[in-house]
């Protein structure tokens, strides 16, 4: 099992650079991260666990929906070719082309801060004190001497029988699927009712409406998006599962999320998408789909109980 | 549902709608007075004043006169209710209340009567939020008996020369001293905190000095808690007055000017501190 890759493309470097910058907020422990906000508490003992997986053509991101959590699931996948000039891997055994690591968050946060300043970068699995995912950046410098900063990103491997959570996410069977309103104009939405509120209810129809909701004893608030569009039946995934045609246009699916776990999946969001939609399977679940480019990114927050 | 097409029939129901196209003409004055949770709203056909107070002895107030607002229309001499303010600014500032090149917020505010919600519709590029704030029954201001016959000093100066003491006040003093006399020091801020005694002097003569009238020689303590808030409504003035009458009582009057260039006002009062005793 190897895998070694090298960035010395600044545009392919840059574009690596807004992708871990998604991921980072996804790693993120809980808001009072110190990575994330600047703030030094103590880190919650309840820790994300993240998923390398890596195939000749793809490297993927996960973060499976555990209690742990709190749910929420993610799925990000770039196309190695797009960001890599070197890659190089063989997988577990000469048939299984691929690799599944189970990567610490909290040094993986580090290592993908110290890229974003990097001018290239070497990616490494390791054997160090334990299998490592050592990260080497080249920092730019005032002088002629380069300056190299290296993680050992401790991970474990992850055994094939375990494997079949990681493979390709299915879509779920969703009564509803819309394309999102205008990520910033969301963010500023949530972000005032957040304020207000811990839940919002998150609802769409099949003509294009979208409603975000809060209510309290004190204040009751309803931002109102139309003529977003909706998705021809297939999406991103081109799985199978549109909703049903008989489905009345009007009628709302809705999901009571976590004001918070929909707030952390915005505020990664600093590029705008070139596709961004969300599918909603009525009191279950909603399903988020970013495409940037050649990334995509897959966000599932659960209802609340 | 876009602003415009409410009906008509709702319109009858409600006993004061309000409409603004630029919402930050009302959330950057309430800002300026946000310094408890409650505030109440007073609506008459002047305007809207709404009143903030603080341990029974400070009071703020700000004045949003009926044409700066784009319709203004009341179904009754006097509206009175007591409503959460942080809860309306993060509704007033629902779409983000940053100041982007362009976009601003359209605000239309109803209000049906005793016992019912403050609705506000908020609309920016297309997309519509309809807020609904439940409102409590408001207690009755305090009436400082503050009146223009009875004051004994009055400066007005330009904001920006007292925007520097104010950012700089030394927060370990308890109090915020006041003096006003027609001889030296004219008028003086002084705070008496950890690090020692600081004084800010403006004199009779200086450029910001628009108008000095100070008859006799006044010297009073207010809490700094109190007045410390005052601040905000300071940074977005143009002109404050300062007038203080014979108990001591003061009283700071505030010339805002918003977006568009219109004139409100801020007022804040503050009762003396009891304990203050020399001269």
């Amino acid at each position: 099992m190897k895998f070694r890759g090298k960035i010395t493309d600044i545009a392919c470097l840059n574009h690596f650079t807004t992708f871990s910058r998604i991921l980072k907020s996804a790693v993120c422990l809980n808001e009072a991260d110190p990575l994330c906000s600047g703030v030094v508490t103590t880190i919650s003992k309840l820790t994300k666990t993240c998923v390398l997986r890596l195939t000749p053509d793809h490297l993927f991101f996960i973060l499976p929906g555990k209690v742990t959590n709190g749910g929420v699931g993610m799925w990000c996948q770039l196309l190695q070719a797009n960001f890599f000039q070197e890659y190089q891997m063989e997988g577990v055994t000469s048939e299984v082309q691929e690799i599944c690591l189970e990567v610490s968050p909290e040094p993986w946060s580090r290592a993908l801060k110290t890229v974003q300043s990097a001018k290239s970068v070497k990616l490494k699995l390791t054997r160090k004190h334990c299998a490592c995912l050592t990260v080497a950046a080249e920092l730019p410098t005032l002088s002629s001497v380069g300056r190299v900063v290296t993680h050992d990103v401790p991970v474990d491997v992850i055994p094939r029988r375990l494997w079949q959570e990681f493979q390709e996410v299915g879509v779920p069977d969703f009564d509803v699927s819309v394309y999102l309103p205008p990520l910033k104009t969301m963010k500023s939405v949530v972000d005032r009712m957040k304020n207000l509120s811990n839940f919002l209810v998150m609802e769409a129809n099949l003509n294009g409406d979208m409603n975000l909701k809060i209510q309290t004893d004190l204040v009751s608030v309803t931002t109102h998006f139309k003529d977003l569009g909706n998705p021809a039946g297939g999406d991103v995934s081109s799985q199978d599962g549109g909703p049903s045609q008989s489905r009345d246009p009007e009628v709302m699916a809705e999901v009571t999320v976590d004001i918070r776990k929909l707030q952390q999946f915005l505020m990664g969001q600093q590029v705008n998408p070139s596709k961004a939609l969300c599918n909603i399977v009525h009191q279950n679940v909603v399903h988020l789909v970013l495409l940037h480019e050649d990334v995509s990114l897959q966000y599932f927050i659960p209802a609340v109980a | 549902m876009p602003l415009s097409t409410q009906s008509q029939s709702q319109d009858q129901q409600y006993v004061l709608v309000a409409n603004l196209d630029n919402a930050r003409n009302l959330s950057n004055i309430l800002k300026a007075i946000t310094c408890r949770d409650h505030a109440i709203f007073t609506a008459t056909a002047n305007g809207l004043k709404v009143t903030v107070e603080d341990c029974k002895c400070m009071q703020a107030n700000a004045f949003i006169q009926a044409d700066i607002f784009q319709e203004f229309t009341l179904k009754e001499d006097m509206v009175i209710f007591q409503i959460n303010l942080t809860v309306l600014l993060d509704c007033l500032n629902i779409f983000g209340g940053s100041t982007a090149a362009g976009a601003s917020t359209a605000l239309r505010m109803c209000y049906m009567g005793y016992g019912h919600p403050l609705t506000l519709f908020l609309e920016e590029g297309g997309v519509v939020t309809v807020c609904k704030i439940n409102t409590q029954e408001p207690e009755e201001p305090i009436d400082f008996e503050f009146s223009s016959s009875n004051v004994t000093n009055k400066v007005i100066l330009q904001s920006e020369s007292l925007k520097e003491a104010f950012s700089e006040l030394d927060m370990t003093s308890e109090v915020l001293q006041i003096t006003m006399s027609p001889s030296q020091p004219y008028f003086r801020l002084s705070t008496f905190g950890n690090s020692g005694n600081a004084h800010y002097d403006y004199s009779k003569d200086s450029d910001m000095m628009e108008l000095f009238q100070c008859s006799t020689t006044q010297t009073n303590r207010y809490k700094m808690s109190l007045l410390k808030p005052s601040t905000k409504a300071l940074s977005i003035s143009c002109k404050v007055s300062v007038r203080t009458d014979g108990r001591g009582l003061l009283s700071l009057q505030y010339l805002v000017r918003n977006d568009d260039g219109q004139i409100c006002f801020v007022e804040y009062f503050c009762c003396p501190d009891e304990e203050v005793e020399e001269e």
